[in-house]
């Protein structure tokens, strides 16, 4: 019950000493084209599950390095595994791999 | 034979008076500090190849071993005058005169002075340090901290003194990105398990061997590029730095604590020429670095008749533009100088 009308707001910043880069180092061992991502775009903009949800590929390789791993773990699912991404992305990153890897590595926990 | 009169011994001055040299010209070239060579000497390696920076000062060194240059170090340009048949009269800070056909200004840049971007506790921490600092480690063939330790965490902040009207400085200094990219790789070189974390607003790779620098940063050593301009830096009781940025690609602020922060430092032009440009007439842009008469098409001419320019007096550039910007000031000098040659433009 909200009685006073206070309430404290939990911090939304990352920090970056405190979170895991577990599933970072995951990756780079088994998809290593994970971490030359630039953060174009490319890949969610084409997404089909990007344009229906919030799901952001893009956005997920940040949230992997940023540690945000409950948010990666919800988030993943969305993906068709349709490989359209794959197709268009410049630096030449393996996204389908990508996503697929990180699934493997919740699944493995 | 006519006399060229060049005030600046650092790159595009020595370039300049080799090739002047070569053309014909009786060149004086005046350094104010006791080596030839400039801000180059304070670098270690060089992007885009990693080569030592002493292999460009001793090429260098080597053009302007040529009997048509006369060095004058440790002087500088007092007074400077133009003669009643227009050629110009300078004093040197020794009181020794020199007279000059033409005089072509090669006086560099200032590095940007970290003490002004306060929040980034520059002179405070003593484990903030600049771009120039860390090369300076480099050269000494050890990264550590003030405490002595190596560090495991380092950030680099792009864009420190440029693109900030907070600091005047509305400009790009170019070369500070790829700097931050290289000094990114020579850490993880030098420190196998270090962690690498560059702030940064843009990442401006336009020079050749630059997009590749970046891809190797990423692909081989994993470094870590976060796009946010770094807000505050604060100090921990284990003399750590604590950094707030907003990670503007994730949407969320970020903190963390690094072990080391270097500061990408850009440039600035030399205060110290201004009274002399200004006794000349010799007009500045409004960012403080000289104007040239054209962008496209006469970048190493003043407004002032034989008066020119070349290198990073006019803007920031890398070492590759200001050996061609020598040359091409150099070559604009023989056109409008030499007997057989009428320059219609003039
Ligand atoms: S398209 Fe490729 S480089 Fe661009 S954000 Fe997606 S994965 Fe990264
Ligand atoms: S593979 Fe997944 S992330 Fe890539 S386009 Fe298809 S649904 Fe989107
Ligand atoms: S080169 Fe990069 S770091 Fe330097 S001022 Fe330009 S954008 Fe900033």
């Amino acid at each position: 019950m909200n009685q006073f009308g206070f309430s404290i707001n939990k911090d939304k910043s990352i920090d970056m000493d405190k979170t895991s880069q577990k599933l970072t180092q995951y990756l780079t061992t088994e998809e290593p084209s994970f971490n030359i991502c630039m953060s174009c775009g490319t890949c969610s903009a084409t997404c089909s599950a990007g344009n229906f949800t919030d799901f952001s590929l893009r956005r997920i390789n940040l949230l992997v390095l940023r540690g945000q791993l409950d948010e990666v773990r919800d988030e993943v699912n969305k993906c068709m595994l349709c490989g359209k991404c794959t197709l268009l992305c410049p630096r030449g990153v393996n996204t389908r791999g990508v996503i697929v890897a990180i699934k493997q590595y919740f699944d493995k926990l | 034979m006519k006399k060229v009169l060049i005030i600046g011994g650092g790159v595009a001055g020595m370039e300049a008076a080799g090739q002047l040299a070569v053309l014909g010209y009786s060149v004086v070239l005046v350094e104010r500090k006791d080596v030839l060579g400039g801000h180059v000497r304070k670098w270690d390696r060089l992007f885009p190849n990693k080569r030592p920076s002493e292999e460009v000062v001793n090429h260098l060194l080597q053009k302007v071993q040529h009997p048509n240059v006369e060095i004058r170090l440790k002087r500088t340009v007092t007074d400077l005058r133009r003669n009643p048949n227009g050629s110009f009269l300078a004093i040197l800070s020794d009181q020794s005169p020199v007279s000059a056909d033409v005089v072509l200004f090669a006086t560099g840049y200032h590095l940007f002075d970290a003490y002004r971007k306060e929040e980034y506790g520059y002179g405070i921490y003593n484990n903030v340090i600049t771009s120039a600092d860390l090369e300076r480690m480099f050269k000494n063939g050890e990264v550590k901290t003030a405490e002595g330790k190596i560090p495991q965490r380092v950030g680099i902040v792009h864009c420190v003194g440029s693109r900030d009207t907070k600091c005047g400085n509305l400009y790009c200094s170019r070369v500070c990105c790829v700097t931050g990219v290289k000094q990114a790789i020579e850490l993880k070189e030098l420190i196998p398990n270090v962690e690498v974390f560059n702030f940064y607003m843009d990442l401006r790779m336009f020079g050749r061997g630059f997009e590749q620098l970046y891809l190797e940063a990423q692909q081989k050593h994993r470094v870590r590029f976060v796009r946010g301009r770094l807000s505050e830096a604060s100090e921990t009781q284990d003399h750590g730095i604590f950094l707030k940025v907003d990670d503007t690609l994730v949407g969320r602020p970020m903190k963390m604590t690094v072990d080391m922060l270097v500061l990408m430092v850009g440039f600035e032009p030399r205060k110290t020429t201004f009274p002399l440009l200004e006794s000349l007439g010799i007009e500045k842009n409004e960012d403080g670095f000289i104007k040239i008469r054209d962008c496209h098409f006469d970048e190493n001419r003043t407004n002032v008749d034989g008066i020119y320019v070349a290198g990073t007096c006019t803007s920031a550039k890398s070492i590759s533009e200001t050996i061609n910007d020598a040359c091409s000031a150099a070559l604009q000098i023989h056109r409008n100088l030499s007997a057989k040659v009428k320059d219609k433009r003039k």
